[in-house]
């Protein structure tokens, strides 16, 4: 399984993530994104793909476990 | 190299605990070669200095405590030809053990890079020194004229600050570009320096490795606990009679160190351990342990009529101001800790501790870097162990104590 991972050099603090995967992402008092730590679920990657795709800084990738 | 009847060292292994700085001279000028090879005998090649290392149980000494052994094996294990790198940053305002070991045995830390590139084969080894630091660059430009290894040295100098000394931060100052941290993987290990496999290894973590190079792991575990086996260097500062570099064996309570410091000089009602990325304890029988909190060996004897809230509020302030600026969690929430705490410390009414408890939370493990990891731990001691202060401060405005300067800041670099 995968974890989903940020760059919090390139995040921009917007938070388009946190509205596509609500389920994984939250914001934090600042607006940034904490994202959960776990392994992605196989039925929610594709959120998890959708997000990585729209987020406009480039910032999020998906990472298999050891990674 | 040498024949196998020179490696017997004629020299015995340091007995005490006095390891590092068994050599230091009285007069304080660094201990020159010669000197250096009678007190601990030649550096000859060791067999396996990888496995020795990592039967050692040494830690890194640099804050992270890292297994040094461990670290060698995965820069070893890379493709291409690997680089040492020593971080002689020391960025912690109230450490001075790392420049110590520079000024006063730079033979010492030069062996330990020495050995770490022969063992991982090396060839080139660069010295990160931060700027300003001229007595432990011309001891290091010193040392390195008597020297006939056959490693390429350099010294280079690069911009001081608390974050600087964060290894990625440091190969890209090495590198001409921003002193700031970058995104890991890839760690230095894999790809550091102009791409090299990368071994940076801190001062102090190099000049034990000069001595299991010599004496092993054996000798290296007879001192110390366990867990935590050899000594350590702390830098002891706050109310004691003698503040200065000390070298204790690991284990060893708070309380037998400030004895070592001739004592304390007044009554103290705190002790931070590990500096301003470890946390106050009211605990004189705290047992010091690298990876239990020593960190980078910062240790402050604090005393009864200085305010913990106004100074830890201080030092907050001043790890914020230090913050990369890169991430948005450790911009903004260190920013928020310290003025908080702030808030408190002035007496302001409304009660921030719930607040500071969330955002330290919420910052730990944000960052490109430990930076914001590290502030929110001392903030999250600071809010357990000054509890009743921070309650007065609440009630009343104010306390009995005053800030008088017990936690340096430095000044903000330019
Ligand atoms: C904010 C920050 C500051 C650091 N400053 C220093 C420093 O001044 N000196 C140092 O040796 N390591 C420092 N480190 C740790 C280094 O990143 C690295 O772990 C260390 O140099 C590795 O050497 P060691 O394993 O021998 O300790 C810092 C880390 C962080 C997150
Ligand atoms: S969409 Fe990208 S840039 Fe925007 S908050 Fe999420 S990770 Fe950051
Ligand atoms: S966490 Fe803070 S100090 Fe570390 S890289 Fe990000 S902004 Fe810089």
């Amino acid at each position: 399984m995968k974890r989903l991972q940020i760059d919090p050099i390139a995040c921009d603090g917007h938070g388009l993530c946190a509205e596509l995967f609500p389920e994984w992402i939250e914001a934090d008092d600042w607006g940034y994104p904490i994202i959960n730590p776990g392994p992605v679920p196989p039925g929610l990657e594709m959120h998890a793909r959708r997000a990585i795709k729209e987020c406009p800084k480039v910032a999020l990738r998906l990472v298999s476990e050891r990674g | 190299m040498a024949a196998s009847a020179l490696r017997r060292t004629p020299v015995a292994a340091p007995a005490g605990v006095a390891r590092l700085l068994d050599g230091v001279r009285d007069d304080n000028r660094p201990v020159l070669l010669d000197e250096h090879v009678r007190l601990y005998g030649p550096l000859e090649p060791a067999a396996d200095l990888v496995a020795t290392l990592e039967s050692s149980g040494l830690r890194g000494r640099g804050g992270g405590a890292f297994p040094v052994g461990q670290k060698l094996a995965a820069v070893a294990a890379q493709r291409g030809r690997p680089v040492v790198v020593v971080n002689a940053t020391e960025g912690e305002p109230a450490s001075s053990k790392d420049r110590a070991l520079l000024r006063l045995v730079p033979h010492l830390v030069l062996d330990g890079a020495a050995a770490a590139a022969a063992a991982i084969g090396a060839r080139e080894i660069v010295v990160g020194l931060a700027r300003g630091r001229s007595n432990e660059r011309d001891a290091l430009v010193a040392a390195l004229k008597e020297r006939r290894d056959r490693a390429r040295w350099s010294v280079k100098a690069v911009t001081d600050g608390f974050v600087a000394g964060e290894e990625t931060a440091l190969l890209n100052a090495l590198s001409g570009k921003e002193p700031k941290p970058t995104m890991k993987p890839p760690y230095p290990f894999e790809r550091g320096l102009r791409g090299a496999p990368t071994l940076v290894q801190n001062v102090e973590t190099l000049a034990h490795v000069a001595l299991i190079a010599r004496f092993g792991a054996r000798w290296f575990r007879s001192v110390g606990t366990e867990a935590e086996p050899g000594t350590a260097l702390v830098t002891l500062s706050g109310a004691v009679r003698r503040p200065g570099v000390y070298e204790i064996e690991l284990g060893t309570r708070v309380s037998e160190l400030i004895e070592q410091a001739g004592g304390a000089t007044e009554t103290l009602s705190a002790f931070l351990v590990g500096g301003y990325f470890g946390g106050w304890t009211r605990d004189a029988a705290h047992p010091l342990t690298v990876a239990g909190g020593l960190g980078a060996g910062v240790v402050v004897a604090f005393p009864a009529d200085a305010c913990g809230v106004r100074e830890s509020a201080r030092v907050t302030r001043y790890l914020a101001n230090e913050s990369a600026g890169q991430c948005g969690p450790c911009v903004h929430g260190l920013a928020a800790l310290a003025s908080g705490l702030e808030e408190i410390a002035a007496g302001k009414t409304s009660d921030r501790r719930l607040h500071l408890a969330r955002w330290a939370q919420q910052v730990t493990a944000r960052g490109a870097c430990r930076h914001p990891d590290g502030a929110a731990r001392f903030v999250n001691s600071t809010l357990t162990v000054f509890e009743e202060e921070l309650a007065l401060h609440l009630r009343t405005g104010r306390c009995r104590g005053r800030d008088r300067g017990v936690l340096p800041v430095g000044s903000r670099r330019g």
